[in-house]
């Protein structure tokens, strides 16, 4: 158990090297753009991961970074004829500057407070986005065309851009994984567990909540540039708080406070949401007996439970 | 009964060969599969929804596609008014599914965001349940057809023909997004073209308005006869709703209101209402005839223009695939489009019409009032003609558009 690689312990190894596997298989069985969504609320579930499940912050307006990252990809590519890895760090950058100023606000406040100030700061983004014209208002920012990564490999084909999706999903996975096991992150565990004593051994603690933030606010945004590029659309639903929502019960299935869990989140819910679109109305049903089963049964979801059957940390 | 080895080998290979041609027989006739993406859980369930997946299977009975020997599958899903997921739907259909047309689409973002798609997979696309004027202007493409309404169309038809009808001066109440904007502004610009006025507008934050009381209130002192209505579904339901309760004794014009919307708030309330509609189940005998065909499938509503559409759609698109073949109707989505644009159409909906070069279906427009409770004389006898607008006025003019197709 104590061997590790850059951090990963050896049950993570095994989980990271299926997780890969699958990456590659999947595309022959499963249709590529489904696994592109996939793949893009995954990272989106993991930057919000790292917030709640690492600091113990529960953001509860996430969606507005990820919109925001959707929205400035898709103008980016449209109107500047951004390169893709341009807009997808477009979109990570102006919600990594969104969340140093809605972070500095809200981590003032602890708990149900921090969470209903991120709310609202999320729905003053959606307002925005209803207003502005650069966001096409209802009917969003349509027909985004797909740009070559550095102008030189095309993405037209689906498959070409599920393998820059998987790149840059694996990149913000290690990246995430590699700040929870810094010693910044295990600042930030020791907030979670017990902020006060945090304070007391020196640390400035709103410096470290800020950082990780910022951190995740970015990744979300990324993660909200891809998905526009993959789809070719920015819309309103990306910044709704039901989009929110959606991504504390992502995390919340899959497993606060585990690597995979989010991961994991996300294929079922993006499952669910693909697979029973023909049953109308049962979407939002299921999701709804999901999340009670959920909170009742297996409260540390799907991965956690799992972790603690095996005895491992996954 | 003795059985060697030579003949069992034998039978195989007549079984073989008998079952050979039987695989090619299916192979030849391949199906044409029709996708309905439409809302099946949302605001837009009951003015689309079930009921035009109904309207998709009545026109394969009304064209009689099995008896002409044509394979029609149907297929349908929720886009949960989410573009992301009816994007998603429509390039897996397209992709993977065989799908070879897709019909329906309320929500103008989906539709727009569909019409990309069909562009991307050159398919073809034929929307009816989608608002936006946008699917056959800036954002138009060979790809796409938009069937029974556009926004265009009600602004001119509520606003320019209200306004002749007596209707000359107007205070809007709006919803505070580039959609109620937008119908304000265009109905404006029909109002005053007739000779009539704006007498003065409020803006209410969107969304989450609930309480439209004192914004009510300002528009019955203006003095000015008509409220113009311009938002869309629950919250027009809320706005005509506390309309009734404050008496407030102007003409209502409903900017996008369907005949389902009324069912709901019922006569008593929706009494006096003024709304445009290109079509209306109780309109002529055509149209009774094929509500009643319709209603043997769904007994429990009549059809919205938008199931007309979708209706009628359909229908065309299988007059072509009769005429041009199953494999001319699953190659090139512009050259069936082409093909859908060449013939003029006739249903029993919209009667005669023609598709233009933008991708515009071209019909009359018709104002409506909504019947008292006494003078309706039985379930759905709502609407009373006030006017109607003839089809080559109904629609924006083609070379306003801006669609890119038209350059040409």
């Amino acid at each position: 158990m104590n061997t590790t690689i850059w951090g990963f312990s050896r049950p993570q190894v095994v989980a990271l090297l299926v997780m890969i596997a699958l990456f590659v298989v999947a595309p022959m069985v499963v249709y590529p753009v489904f696994l592109m969504k996939v793949l893009c609320f995954a990272l989106f579930a993991c930057a919000f991961n790292l917030l709640i499940g690492y600091a113990g912050l529960l953001s509860f307006g996430h969606s507005a970074y990820f919109g925001m990252g959707c929205y400035l990809a898709a103008y980016g590519a449209k109107h500047w004829g951004l390169s893709a890895e341009l807009c997808v760090l477009l979109g990570g950058s102006v919600a990594a500057v969104m969340g140093l100023v809605f972070g500095a606000i809200a981590i003032r406040r602890q708990g149900i407070y921090f969470s209903m100030i991120t709310l609202a700061l999320a729905q003053f983004t959606y307002f925005i986005c209803t207003q502005m014209s650069f966001t096409g208002g209802e009917d969003g920012i349509q027909q985004v065309p797909r740009p070559a990564v550095l102008g030189l490999l095309p993405l037209d084909n689906d498959m070409a851009i599920y393998w820059m999706v998987v790149g840059v999903f694996l990149l913000g996975f290690f990246g995430i994984f590699r700040i929870i096991h810094s010693p910044f992150g295990q600042v930030l565990k020791a907030i979670r567990e017990n902020e006060q004593r945090a304070i007391s051994l020196g640390y400035r603690v709103e410096q470290y909540k800020l950082m990780a933030f910022v951190l995740s606010t970015f990744i979300a945004g990324a993660a909200g540039g891809m998905k526009s590029l993959v789809f070719g659309i920015a819309t309103l639903s990306d910044v709704t708080w039901q989009a929110s929502g959606t991504i504390v019960l992502t995390t919340l299935l899959g497993g606060l406070g585990t690597i995979f869990g989010p991961v994991v989140g996300a294929v079922i819910v993006n499952t669910l949401e693909f697979y029973l679109a023909p049953f109308g109305s049962w979407v939002t049903i299921t999701q709804g007996v999901i999340f009670v089963a959920c909170v009742m049964v297996f409260r540390r979801g799907v991965i956690g439970e799992l972790g603690a059957k095996l005895k491992v940390a996954l | 009964m003795h059985i060697n080895r030579r003949a069992l080998l034998g039978t195989a290979a007549a079984a073989a060969a008998t079952s050979l041609p039987l695989v090619r027989a299916r192979a030849e006739a391949p199906s044409l599969k029709i996708g309905v993406l439409t809302d099946l859980s949302g605001p837009y369930k009951d003015l689309a929804g079930p009921q035009a997946i109904q309207a998709v299977y009545q026109a394969l009975e009304d064209y009689g596609a099995a008896a002409k020997g044509l394979k029609v599958e149907v297929i349908s899903a929720d886009h949960q008014n989410k573009p992301d997921v009816g994007a998603g739907i429509a390039r897996q259909w397209y992709d993977r599914e065989g799908v070879d047309i897709i019909v329906e689409v309320a929500n103008s973002g989906v539709a727009l965001a569909v019409a990309g798609v069909a562009k991307e997979k050159n398919k073809v696309y034929i929307n009816s349940g989608a608002a936006t004027s946008d699917l056959t202007g800036a954002n138009c493409n060979g790809n796409t057809i938009h069937w029974a309404y556009d926004t265009y169309m009600l602004a001119k038809s509520t606003g320019g023909a209200l306004a002749k009808a007596g209707g000359d001066s107007w205070f809007f109440i709006t919803a505070d997004y580039a959609f109620g904007h937008a119908l304000q502004r265009d109905t404006t610009g029909f109002i005053e073209a007739s000779g009539g006025k704006v007498v003065g507008s409020i803006a209410y934050p969107f969304p989450g308005t609930t309480d439209f009381s004192s914004m009510l209130l300002q528009a019955q002192n203006s003095g000015a006869k008509v409220l113009g209505i311009s938002n869309a579904g629950t919250d027009t339901i809320n706005t005509i709703k506390q309309a009734k309760e404050f008496g407030i004794t102007m003409t209502l014009a409903g900017l996008l209101l369907f005949i389902s919307d009324v069912h709901a708030l019922g006569l008593e309330t929706a009494q006096g209402i003024v709304l445009t509609d290109s079509f209306y189940w109780d309109m002529n005998d055509r149209t009774r005839a094929f509500s009643a065909r319709l209603q043997k499938k769904f007994p429990s509503g009549r059809p919205t223009m938008v199931d007309a559409g979708v209706y009628s759609s359909t229908l065309h698109w299988l007059k072509v695939a009769g005429d041009a073949g199953v494999p001319f109707m699953k190659g090139s989505g512009t050259e069936v489009v082409a093909r859908l644009k060449a013939m003029p159409t006739d249903d029993d909906c919209f009667g005669q019409g023609i598709i233009r070069a933008d991708g515009r279906k071209i019909h009359p427009s018709y104002l409506w009032k909504i019947k008292k409770p006494s003078e309706s004389k039985g379930p759905w006898d709502y609407y009373a003609p006030v006017s109607f607008t003839p089809a080559d006025q109904a629609f924006r003019p083609l070379a306003a558009g801006g669609c890119p197709l038209v350059k040409a």
